[in-house]
């Protein structure tokens, strides 16, 4: 086929499409060196410091899920691009655009667990702004919220400071926010406590840094795209290669079996309170007992290794004793037919 | 998980592996005809321990696959109606036409819903009676009886704005024409397990007999999998060429035969065109003329035109088993699972795709 000529589905979906419209069109037009970065969040020099910038767009259906909605959503989930980047996070916007129609009531419940979320974090929303559009011009809800946070002096946390050795853990269980809202869109019972796991890591990630200073290398949260994805990424950015053992991959058993049934890898669905610590090997032991001491980190574990090369090969060795690559999302993760 | 994880542990694998090993005493060429178990291959990354010797080929089980570019365009023209809905299951989405897909179509303003089950596309007909919902339906036994059943329901309950445009196929034609290609010179075949469900291992019985060849029934776990395998190596040893079944916690001899009535009651054997396989006697089954007012081909005055094979892809050729993914000029540069040239690459159960997703690595 020829190139689309219009937006896709699978241009928001954090795949191989969305980085394709990234390089493509934005930063061919946009382009300068702290964009170009394309890390969770910007960091930008002040002179009187560094400044975490990001920003990010909330379209979730449904707006209510199992484990939280929208709106707490956006706010964990702009706090914690901050926190990939080791920022501390200062304040938030928040920027609503609303569809005429749109329940007042289900308004109200929305900013309830927007303040929740902020109290929770101690990160509060500074400015905002609302817009309504015509009935069937928008749907229900959508949400922007910008973050801004601090980065303490001489901290550098970047997807390219991945280096060979480095051990990759992963903060807890996978899959559990994409696998709710596929079997909710899907109109799915499944039996067992399907959850979004959403929840801001700040915390979590200042108690890492403090406990051991320079040897977090890399942080990220796995959100569209899953594991698979973020792995793929930052293995390319660094320029080195990555190796999983399936055994050690964290997953509930009501996750796995809802995967099974829908023909879902884990590895590819989205994650909205996780993130991936790369860390120099003679402190992971160390921070994996810290990360499991707290209740954001309680089901850590080490998931695999960084190795020298291939640059930018994720290779899985399978439970089954093979092994094989794993490789970016392509497009939306979409059910199997049989 | 429970009763899963068993059947994936190294610990039960490594032996089975060895017994394969000293089992195997030439070379021997195995088809897995199935889809879902070329995919749980490359999942579980099977191909990196299983010995020398033993070469697997990729076969025709895959239904998006074999879905032709004029099913697709039908279903594109279907979709883009005034007033229609589409209903599918995901892989078909991104399925290339002739000129689009079902996601083009969709972009361009097309109504194209996914479901999870022929009887969600009903349930949308009775919640949305100002439309037609046409469920664009392909696959094999293991879906046709099911839709069948569908279709008896919405006549039953009357609902008139529910169609299916029926891309569906069965199997035992198309492995019977595949089988009589001199070049494959197979030795064994995996039989697919969720279609054996329905049509039983006993089907198998005159391929066996008849192009000597040994063929086993096998599941989806990499234990099923090198079961039947060690199975198929056994017969080869033993110079038998007969019908196993590896899979007998689903699959019975007789298969089931209240889904096959359901099934021929609803529809009834046409020649169908096969992607990269072309036109298979008997091989697709359409809606009987009885149930014409639910067949949306009917309904819509759709007829099916001749199209061409895109230049340059191999898909036939490697739904044949006769080249690999590798060997086809377009693999992993114009043609990827976001933009997939042949239908190998688009379903997530594709050949293609799964060399693409999963690679080989030692």
């Amino acid at each position: 086929m020829k190139p689309a000529e219009t937006i896709l589905l699978d241009h928001g979906s954090g795949g191989r499409a969305s980085q394709e419209l990234i390089k493509n069109i934005f930063l061919a037009q946009l382009d300068n060196p702290v964009l170009a970065c394309l890390e969770d969040s910007a960091l930008v020099e002040t002179g009187a410091g560094r400044l975490a910038f990001t920003t990010d767009s909330y379209v979730v259906d449904p707006i209510f899920f199992p484990g939280g909605d929208i709106g707490e959503l956006a706010i964990n989930g702009t706090i914690n691009d901050l926190a990939m980047r080791g920022a501390k996070p200062l304040c938030l916007s928040l920027g609503l655009i609303l569809e005429e129609g749109f329940p007042l009531a289900d308004l109200q419940r929305v900013i309830a667990s927007v303040r929740t979320a902020c109290n929770r974090a101690d990160v509060p929303v500074v400015t905002g702004d609302t817009k309504v559009v015509p009935r069937g011009k928008g749907d229900k809800i959508f949400i922007n919220t910008s973050g801004i946070g601090l980065v303490d002096p001489g901290l550098d946390i970047s997807s390219r400071n991945a280096g060979p050795g480095d051990m990759i853990i992963l903060s807890g269980s996978m899959g559990d926010h994409g696998i709710t809202i596929l079997t909710q869109r899907a109109g799915i019972s499944l039996q067992g406590n399907l959850r979004s796991d959403t929840l801001a890591l700040h915390r979590l990630v200042q108690k890492m840094l403090a406990a051991a200073p320079g040897a977090v290398h890399t942080l990220r949260d796995p959100t569209r795209g899953g594991v698979a994805t973020s792995l793929n990424e930052i293995a390319a950015a660094a320029q080195v290669a990555v190796e999983l053992d399936e055994n050690q991959l964290p997953i509930k058993p009501e996750v796995g079996a809802a995967c099974e049934i829908l023909g879902m890898d884990p590895l590819y669905l989205a994650n909205e309170g996780k993130c991936l610590a790369l860390v120099a090997a003679e402190h992971a032991d160390r921070l994996l007992a810290l990360m499991r001491s707290l209740p954001e980190g309680a089901d850590a574990a080490i998931i695999g290794r960084v190795t020298k090369g291939p640059a930018g090969r994720v290779r899985l060795n399978t439970a089954a004793g093979g092994s094989r690559i794993v490789q970016s999302l392509t497009g939306e993760p979409l059910p199997r037919i049989c | 998980m429970k009763y899963v994880s068993e059947f994936r542990d190294k610990t039960f694998i490594a032996p089975l592996v060895d017994e394969l090993r000293r089992t195997i005493d030439r070379p021997l060429r195995v088809m897995e005809v199935c889809g879902t178990h070329t995919m749980a291959i490359f999942r579980h990354g099977l191909r990196a321990i299983l010995p020398e010797g033993l070469n697997l080929i990729s076969g025709p089980g895959c239904p998006v696959c074999v879905t032709s570019a004029a099913h697709i365009d039908g279903f594109i023209e279907v979709a883009g109606r005034q007033g229609v809905r589409a209903a599918i299951f995901g892989d078909l989405f991104r399925v290339p036409g002739t000129h689009g897909s079902l996601a083009r179509a969709q972009s361009a303003g097309a109504h194209v819903e996914v479901v999870y089950s022929p009887t969600d596309a009903l349930a949308l007909a009775r919640n949305h009676p100002e439309e037609i919902v046409v469920f664009l339906s392909v696959g094999f036994e293991t879906t046709i009886p099911l839709v069948a059943a569908t279709i008896l329901e919405a006549q039953r309950q009357e609902v008139d704005n529910f169609a299916v445009f029926s891309a569906h196929k069965i199997m035992p034609p198309a492995l019977a024409a595949l089988l009589g290609d001199p070049e494959l010179r197979l030795d064994g075949l995996l039989c697919p397990g969720h279609v054996s469900t329905i049509i039983g291992a006993a089907a198998y019985e005159p391929l066996a007999a008849g192009h000597g060849l040994s063929c086993v029934v096998a599941g989806f776990e990499p234990v099923d999998i090198l079961q039947a395998l060690i199975m198929v190596a056994r017969q080869a040893r033993e110079g038998r060429f007969e019908v196993e079944n590896a899979y007998g916690r689903a699959v019975t001899w007789e298969g089931n035969p209240r889904a096959r009535k359901l099934m021929d009651q609803v529809f009834e054997p046409v020649d169908c065109q096969w992607r990269g396989l072309g036109i298979i006697p008997g091989s697709g089954m359409a809606i009987r003329p009885e149930f014409a007012r639910f067949d949306a081909e009917k309904r819509f005055g759709i007829r099916l035109a001749d199209t061409p094979e895109p230049k340059g892809c191999m898909c036939g050729e490697i739904l044949k088993g006769r080249k690999t993914p590798a060997d086809c000029p377009l693999f992993a540069g114009r043609c990827t699972p976001l933009d997939p040239v042949g239908p190998c690459m688009v379903s997530s159960e594709g050949t293609c795709a799964a060399h693409y997703r999963f690679g080989q690595t030692g």
